[in-house]
């Protein structure tokens, strides 16, 4: 992830695989959505960044997980981040309470001046 | 990539073909409020029906495109939100407050239409044009001409109606009802 070009094409990719794994085309348009807020996160906030997707199995059921990696500045308070609203870069503020919600796991690591790790899951039904 | 915007009579008509990225949309934007101007347009219609996502950055932009079309007198709806990008944006929470939306683009020209019809099809081009009825621009009086002896406007003469001129000639008792249907 380096610029806003290759937001595109993750979340181009995302779908890709999402369809592969069986998902509904519904589905589809949630995993591409996360990806693309996940993906511009990176590119806004520490400029360059990676996504990872690939498929999961837990329990006889299947999903995409999508990691999204990088070495930036890292976010100093997660319970703000996460509230609806929230944002530093003048932008709608809804970034990540909103992937939470089109996904149904979600993960945060972070630390300041280390980087920031989301990974977000979604079972087929 | 470009995004092609068809110019049909008073509206603006931008189709986005495929996936878009920000400068892309940025460029739309920017496009849009600029030919506002160029073509006098009194509305625009976005049809995103081949959007792969409709994401924070794009609703934005959308809602952005709206206002500043707004700001230079032309309607802005966007078209085509496929079932599935607004099931994903309503659970991203989005919303595209303050903006018209249709289900199509037929939807949508007929929205516009129903919205520009009061202000007339276009806009009056910059130039004079003689309407009939209304006085046309007298031209500045030439330096060392007193005002007084400027001339006055030039009026056209109205057309009267095709009614009223037919009527006019028909004998007394004639129905004009019946005869309106005269070719």
């Amino acid at each position: 992830m380096r610029s806003d070009a290759d937001v595109v094409i993750a979340r181009q990719r995302g779908r890709e695989i999402a369809s592969l794994l069986g998902f509904s085309a519904s589905d589809l348009a949630l995993i591409a959505t996360a990806i693309s807020e996940l993906a511009r996160n990176i590119v806004l906030y520490a400029g360059s960044g990676e996504i990872e997707i690939g498929h999961v199995e837990q329990m006889e059921r299947r999903g995409i997980e999508i990691v999204a990696r990088d070495q930036g500045p890292g976010i100093r308070n997660i319970p703000q981040a996460m509230r609806d609203g929230f944002s530093t870069s003048g932008g709608l503020g809804l970034g990540l309470p909103g992937v939470k919600r089109l996904m149904d796991e979600f993960e945060i690591q972070s630390r300041p001046g280390r980087g920031t790790t989301v990974t977000v899951r979604r079972w087929t039904r | 990539m470009d995004v092609p915007v068809l110019k049909q009579g008073p509206f603006l008509i931008a189709t986005i073909q495929a996936a878009l990225n920000d400068a892309d949309l940025n460029k739309l934007r920017r496009s849009l409020v600029e030919q506002v101007g160029r073509h006098r347009s009194r509305g625009v219609i976005v049809d995103v029906t081949s959007l792969d996502v409709l994401d924070s950055f794009a609703a934005r932009t959308l809602r952005d495109i709206a206002h500043m079309t707004g700001f230079r007198g032309a309607e802005t709806v966007i078209v085509g939100i496929h079932p599935d990008l607004a099931f994903a944006m309503v659970q991203l929470g989005l919303t595209l407050e303050g903006v018209a939306t249709a289900l199509d683009l037929e939807e949508g020209l007929a929205y516009l239409n129903e919205r520009t019809r009061r202000l007339g099809a276009t806009r009056p081009l910059p130039s004079t044009r003689a309407v009939a009825g209304r006085p046309i621009m007298a031209p500045a009086p030439r330096p060392g001409w007193p005002l007084a002896i400027a001339r006055p406007p030039l009026v056209i003469p109205r057309e009267e109606p095709r009614e009223r001129r037919r009527a006019k000639p028909a004998p007394e008792g004639a129905d004009p009802e019946t005869r309106r249907d005269l070719p």
